[in-house]
């Protein structure tokens, strides 16, 4: 029976870019529709009414939804090509464990980054560094989170590295003078093909915050 | 062959992310060591096993430990691979688990809190948020349980029988300290069947600890957020 896989996405969406790159690592076609997340489709509100979010992967028309939770799924379907989670139950459960941590520290923490000012901009900025930092300590000297090739804590972080111009346009700082091993390691993602064709240019990320301050008023 | 297998739990007698990680080990059988933690007077040996969080639950499986109740259960799972299994062995059943079992964690557990920490508008709006969200998990369990209310027995628990007894089993203590039924029966048949049977089976009531004594610590909770000056 042929695959039909379906991706509802927005492109600037740093959670729908990790399940591009997952697709991409496994070689599978799908259909990307673009989302608008001010008018959304009819198909995203009956395929993710929960939450009424990007991204949702619908596989022979059924859907899943939270990027991390379609990873794994993708990474337990297509098994067989370019492994992101190791077959050993306790180095799966590290690769968890610093999946989350990147979403409940360091997503959450992004748009305080760009978007705020004065004081709680500082806080957030601090923050960040501190978690990057964190994270470069678990990178240690391997070439990826998940060592010789891109694993399931690669794809969870390197998508919001092109949020960074716009977090140091905002914020005036600099990431990799703080955090060069994290840079160091996203530039080696990118030299990856699936990374690559997932992730915006930096600019274009930052001009769509910039219309995005515009819509609503810088506050 | 057998491995030597030794389990610790360091947790914290209310917590109710420590007590999922409980009633799995007793659910699948293995023996562990508990070891309380002072969350006020942290252990050097639980800052050691979770320098990132400095929480509880961590479970240590041969020397090495493991933190977040959510990973250690798939843990658990994965390495004590026999029945009842947590999670079912089919990816889309087990990727629409994995779904709800974070919804039940994060949002469900968030807007409980909330109900029990807020009082006038503040809880007015807490109510409404953790109705919605019942509506929500209802409307989720009816899809992913379309036989109806489910038999639940000791032998088969699974990763959601779990989630759902950790964050909604204290309904009525929450109910009596703050005065508010969340698992409404009458709008959640679903979900309050399947509580009330949850809080029936021994190795749940073995687990949790005694309705008044649950009750003495969310007053304690409660009583704190709503001093009028926080420090």
């Amino acid at each position: 029976m042929e695959d039909k896989v379906i991706l509802l996405d927005l492109w600037s969406s740093s959670f729908a870019m990790r399940v591009k790159i997952a697709l991409a690592e496994k070689g599978i076609e799908y259909d990307c529709k673009a989302e608008n997340l001010f008018d959304k489709s009819p198909l995203l509100l009956e395929m993710n009414p929960t939450h009424k979010r990007v991204p949702v992967l619908i596989h022979n028309g059924k859907p899943i939804c939270e990027s991390l939770v379609i990873v794994e799924y993708i990474d337990e379907v297509w098994h067989d090509k370019s492994p992101l989670l190791s077959s050993d139950p306790y180095q799966r459960s590290e690769a968890r464990f610093w999946a989350d941590y990147v979403d409940k520290k360091i997503f959450g923490i992004g748009k305080r980054v760009w978007s705020s000012k004065g004081e709680d901009q500082e806080a957030a900025k601090k923050e960040l560094i501190e978690y990057l930092k964190t994270m470069e300590e678990e990178l240690g000297e391997k070439h990826f989170f998940g060592g010789d090739t891109i694993g399931f804590v690669d794809v969870a972080l390197v998508p919001i590295t092109s949020w960074f111009y716009t977090f140091e346009t905002y914020g005036n700082f600099s990431i990799e003078a703080e955090c060069p091993k994290i840079i160091a390691w996203a530039k080696r993602c990118l030299g990856k093909e699936s990374v690559a064709k997932s992730l915006p240019h930096p600019h274009n990320i930052y001009a769509y915050a910039l219309g995005l301050k515009k819509k609503f008023g810088s506050a | 062959m057998e491995e030597e297998n030794e389990v610790k739990l360091h947790g914290m007698w209310v917590s109710t992310y420590s007590k999922r990680v409980e009633l799995a080990l007793r659910v699948k059988g293995i023996p562990y060591e508990y070891i309380e933690e002072d969350l006020s007077n942290k252990s050097p040996l639980l800052l050691q096993y979770n320098p990132v969080h400095k929480k509880v639950p961590v479970l240590v499986h041969n020397g090495k430990p493991l933190a977040e109740s959510g990973i250690i259960l798939e843990y658990i799972d994965e390495t004590w691979n026999y029945a009842p299994l947590l999670l079912p062995e089919d990816p889309y059943q087990r990727a629409q688990i994995r779904f709800w079992a974070n919804f039940i964690d994060h949002q469900m557990f968030e807007a409980v809190a909330k109900v029990l920490t807020t009082d006038g508008e503040a809880q007015k709006t807490a109510i409404e948020e953790a109705y919605e969200n019942m509506e929500a998990i209802e409307k989720g369990m009816e899809q992913l349980f379309p036989d109806g209310a489910r038999k639940i027995d000791g032998q088969n628990l699974g990763l959601l029988d779990i989630m759902v007894s950790a964050v909604l089993g204290t309904q009525r203590a929450n109910e009596q300290v703050q005065g508010v039924k969340i698992v409404d029966p009458e709008r959640f048949p679903l979900m309050f069947s399947w509580v009330e049977q949850l809080n029936e089976l021994p190795v749940v009531k073995g687990v949790f600890p005694p309705h008044a004594k649950v009750v003495a610590f969310l007053q304690f909770i409660r009583k704190n957020a709503l001093k009028p000056s926080s420090s």
